[in-house]
């Protein structure tokens, strides 16, 4: 079992712990959104080509090797000692063209009863964001 | 402080950056607020909007445009004005960073009720301008500070610690991860001699980036 974690998401996968992060292609859409298909891993209008002589290292005997994909995609992976934890999470270049787009991220939290609010549920109003922390 | 701001189609969300809630709780549960309160277990929000410290804080606006993007909200930049000897700041440091509050606050006032027609509303290059730019090695320390959150809840403990050592030199710039993760006082606060070497050792850079606003010092 290997543990799958994005900025929103919690997968549990099949996935055997190891330095790469080989998973089934059913298992990968669940846990990112993404989906294999001839052309490459896909998202919407999105599709990025297995890289040319490289194709044994993303994808085998059924499997992706999600983490790379991920960071070839210029995404942030990294993973327990084991490999039996991993973080996806977004590439710089992504977070700043999103930041310099203006739109606010958008997020989901808990507030401290444990409902969950988002950003968005606030459009049509202006909202100050503002953070602290009790340490 | 933004208590005494309240408008029609204006809201506050308070965000604590605290991974452990029962640490935050009883600052909720004394104020009381009457705003919108969360909890960023994992910082999030370093990661989404670049954050680096508390507080900060963004204006958005009713269609979800940051009209003032990450600032220092009202806290100016007074921690080597701290008096060591007589246990507190300085008076004119503290006389500073009242205006400091005082000032952002009568901003965000002027903003709540006059929307989009406030003077101190970023035009949208002034507000990408303002945008700091993030790095692979920030984005590596968020999803390793991530993976060590998730890992501490599920104790592996020094994993964690290990994961948090590697984000606090992947990020240096971030009081968000370094307080989170360093050593704490009696009462909570990441405010011990680790802390106080590093604010030492900043050197021309500040604790708390200067406000781009009219009327702050």
């Amino acid at each position: 079992m290997t543990t799958v974690l994005t900025e929103d998401s919690f997968t549990q996968t099949s996935a055997q712990p190891g330095a790469g992060l080989w998973m089934d292609p059913a298992e990968v859409t669940a846990a990112t959104g993404w989906t294999l298909k001839p052309e490459g891993l896909c998202k919407g209008d999105i599709c990025v080509p297995v890289p040319a002589g490289q194709e044994a290292e993303f994808v085998a005997d059924g499997s992706v090797n999600l983490g790379m994909f991920w960071t070839h995609m210029g995404k942030t992976a990294t993973a327990s000692a084991a490999g039996d934890v991993w973080f996806l999470g977004e590439g710089a270049q992504t977070r700043n063209n999103a930041l310099l787009s203006l739109q606010a991220p958008d997020f989901t939290l808990p507030d401290f009863d444990g409902k969950l609010h988002s950003l968005s549920d606030f459009r049509r109003q202006r909202v100050l964001l503002i953070t602290w922390a009790s340490w | 402080m933004f208590e005494s701001v309240a408008a029609e189609d204006f809201m506050i969300i308070s965000v604590a950056m605290d991974a452990d809630i029962e640490a935050a709780r009883p600052w909720v549960t004394e104020a009381a607020p009457s705003y919108v309160t969360l909890i960023d277990q994992h910082h999030l929000l370093s990661s989404l909007y670049n954050m680096v410290n508390v507080p900060q804080a963004v204006w958005i606006d009713e269609q979800g445009q940051m009209v003032r993007p990450v600032e220092s909200g009202g806290s100016i930049d007074i921690l080597r004005e701290f008096d060591f000897e007589a246990g507190g700041f300085k008076p004119e440091a503290q006389a500073r960073a009242g205006a400091a509050k005082a000032a952002y606050t009568e901003a965000v006032k002027d903003w709540a009720m006059h929307g989009a027609n406030s003077k101190f509303v970023f035009t949208p290059e002034q507000a990408r301008a303002h945008v700091s730019a993030t790095s692979d090695d920030v984005m590596l320390a968020h999803a390793k500070f991530q993976l060590g959150q998730y890992l501490a809840a599920a104790g592996r403990t020094e994993e964690a610690e290990a994961l948090f050592a590697e984000c606090r030199v992947l990020h240096p710039d971030s009081w968000n991860i370094f307080r989170q993760t360093t050593e704490k006082t009696e009462i909570g606060i990441a405010a011990g001699e680790d802390f106080w070497n590093k604010v030492m050792a900043l050197g021309d850079k500040q604790y708390y980036a200067s406000v781009d606003m009219e009327g702050m010092p």
